[in-house]
């Protein structure tokens, strides 16, 4: 199902599109279709979907039916990975060791290095370039976990920008974000967009980005309720209550003791 | 014989060199380890590897390799459990603990071998150090340094962020299984100088010692290679030096050098993190209240004491929880 030419494929497609997390099926007969250059915010309440979504479409979580499709190639086939960027939801930027803000922006370059090269002037343009966009380039050598909630939360979106992405997905990239690094983030956007990149966008606040998007989808209890041009969260407006399905994906060492064997539960979240 | 004397023997000569190998590759992996948050792993290895002793003085083949199959294969299934089992494998990790040092002793005991030769692998020996030793823990130390130091942006990547590292196109599964192959082999380097039971420290203990002075991971990482260089040769000849006397094993002598060193860093780790909570620069904001000085000590100045804190354009003199900033006669409360 490879279409002729590559690059007037569309970044993604899903066609009848059906994932199930542990048996429960989450979403259910998606059909989505993102042409190239467009960007595309998915709203909808807590719990309808919209992370399982971006999880399925960056091949973190298996679909159970349907067809997706990245640049024109099924899923399962796809190799091209340094085209895509990935700002994930609410994770956090520091692990067991510090790590400097360049160190962990540097590390979304890893898709683009070869095995056992150092990295090059390239490498080191693309990761100013994304300080630079977030605001950070005064705290690049600051340690990630000195910095708070939103500031870490621009060195993840810094991450996927050094990559330069042809498609970035962002889930929720402007939660606990400031309006003036919001509007930043806006503008960076909008010059990635220009040079031809494809953007998928989770958001409850839309914000400044609203003069760039082309198009919303709307999702509801797993399946997409609208799709056509852009509206404000007014519409799914009841979107505004926190988490309650928070699910931990960090875990340690220290035992924590219940059925040893309980093999079925997989975090993905 | 004096103290000198003993390093123009042999089996010091030997014992030193897998030291100091030792003291390089075991911080180097457990860096990522530590990064992952899987700090005890090491002590899983070690404790399966105990059984690959076992089989070795079993079978009469040599400990060091069969301790390596066996390691090797314990940390991959230990990953597996721990990638598919979630927070549950835990328990089923610590079975795999308990049963690795269980049987190994039991293994032991059927080869008619007393305890004292299982301690030796459990504490680490000087002398039991043969040059073939030598050789495979040099080989396997520039593999575990090799690739641990040339695919450390990919494994810092996996290790921080793995569904990240993923949507980047890394192999993550390929990556966690090889850092837990890399733990297992370092562990099987320094099971004869640290001893299994303990090598986990030196994975560990450097690490933290290094984190308490580096800000970026590339330090932590280097600082850590050197804590456990210093620690596993300074370990060695002062467990050579007390042997005089009585006796000791080196393992126990490496693990403690390194924790004093970690002591020694941790007040050091404190000030210093303090002092760069105090003096980063303030963000610039305006509109302030302008006071005046009545009851202040003394004019701040560059040499006054308080920390001066970059405010924009000029600086701010922290002290008494407030940040004042000279304005003329009076002073301005930022
Ligand atoms: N790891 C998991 N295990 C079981 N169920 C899950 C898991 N992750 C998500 N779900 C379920 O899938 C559904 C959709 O979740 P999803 O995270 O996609 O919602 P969302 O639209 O991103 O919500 P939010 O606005 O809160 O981010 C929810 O009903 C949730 O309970
Ligand atoms: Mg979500
Ligand atoms: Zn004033
Ligand atoms: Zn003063
Ligand atoms: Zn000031
Ligand atoms: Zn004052």
């Amino acid at each position: 199902m490879t279409s002729p030419d590559p690059r007037l494929a569309p970044p993604v497609v899903l066609d009848r599109v059906s994932v199930a997390i542990g048996g429960r099926p989450i979403l259910r007969d998606v059909d989505l279709t993102v042409r190239p250059g467009e960007v595309v915010t998915l709203l909808g309440p807590n719990g309808s979907g919209k992370s399982t979504l971006v999880r399925a479409v960056t091949g973190l979580l298996p679909h159970t039916r349907g067809d997706v499709r990245l640049f024109g190639t099924p899923i399962e086939d796809f190799t091209d990975w340094r085209r895509l960027g990935f700002v994930p939801q609410r994770s956090t930027a520091s692990g067991g060791v510090p790590a400097t803000v360049r160190e962990v922006v540097a590390s979304g370059r890893v898709g683009r290095r070869r095995l056992l090269r150092p990295s090059g002037p390239a490498d080191r343009r693309a990761v100013e370039a994304a300080l630079d966009v977030v605001g950070l380039a005064d705290r690049a050598s600051y340690g990630v976990s000195q910095l708070s909630g939103g500031q870490q939360q621009r060195v993840l979106i810094a991450r996927a920008l050094a990559g330069e992405p042809d498609l970035l997905v962002l889930d929720e990239p402007t939660a606990g974000v400031d309006l003036p690094h919001q509007q930043a983030l806006a503008d960076a956007l909008g010059r990635l967009k220009a040079s031809g990149a494809t953007i998928v966008l989770v958001a409850h606040e839309i914000g400044p980005m609203m003069p760039l998007i082309d198009r919303t989808v709307v999702m509801r209890d797993g399946r997409v309720a609208y799709d056509g041009p852009p509206l404000t969260q007014e519409v799914a407006s009841h979107t505004h209550h926190h988490d309650d399905h928070d699910v931990p994906t960090r875990h340690d060492h220290a035992p924590h003791v219940a059925s040893p064997f309980d093999w079925e539960r997989r975090s993905s979240q | 014989m004096s103290f000198i004397d003993l390093f123009s023997l042999g089996f010091m000569q030997r014992a030193l060199i897998a030291a100091l190998l030792t003291g390089l590759a075991a911080p180097a992996i457990g860096t990522f380890i530590v990064q992952r948050r899987l700090a005890l792993l090491g002590d899983g290895i070690g404790h399966v590897a105990v059984t690959g002793v076992a089989l070795g003085l079993l079978t009469g083949t040599s400990p060091t390799w069969t301790a390596v199959v066996v390691a090797v294969l314990g940390a991959v299934l230990m990953e597996l459990i721990r990638e598919r089992g979630h927070t549950n494998g835990d328990v089923a990790l610590a079975l795999l603990f308990y049963g690795g040092l269980a049987g190994g002793v039991l293994i032991t005991g059927i080869a008619g071998q007393g305890a004292a030769t299982l301690q030796a692998y459990l504490f680490g020996s000087l002398n039991s150090i043969s040059s073939a030793d030598v050789w495979s823990t040099a080989v396997l130390a520039v593999v575990v340094l090799t690739v641990a130091l040339g695919l450390s942006p990919q494994l810092f990547a996996v290790a921080s962020d793995p569904d990240f590292a993923r949507v980047a196109g890394l192999r993550v599964r390929g990556y966690n299984l090889l850092i837990a192959v890399l733990a297992a082999v370092s562990i099987t380097v320094a099971m004869r100088t640290v001893g299994l039971l303990l090598v986990s420290a030196l994975m560990v203990v450097p690490v933290a010692t290094s984190q308490q002075v580096a800000r970026s991971f590339r330090t932590t990482l280097l600082g850590a290679m050197l804590v456990g260089c210093a620690a596993s040769v300074g370990g060695l000849f002062l467990s050579a030096w007390l042997s005089f006397r009585v006796s000791v094993a080196p393992g126990p002598t490496i693990v403690l050098l390194a924790l004093a060193m970690f002591t020694a860093t941790w007040p050091l780790g404190v000030w210093l993190r303090r002092r760069s909570r105090l003096m980063a620069p303030f963000p610039e904001v305006n509109a302030t209240p302008h006071r005046s000085t009545d009851d202040h000590p003394h004019d701040h100045g560059q040499d006054c004491g308080h920390p001066a804190v970059p405010h924009g354009d000029h600086v701010d003199y922290v002290h008494d929880g407030h940040r004042h900033a000279v304005h003329g006669e009076h002073y301005d409360e930022h």
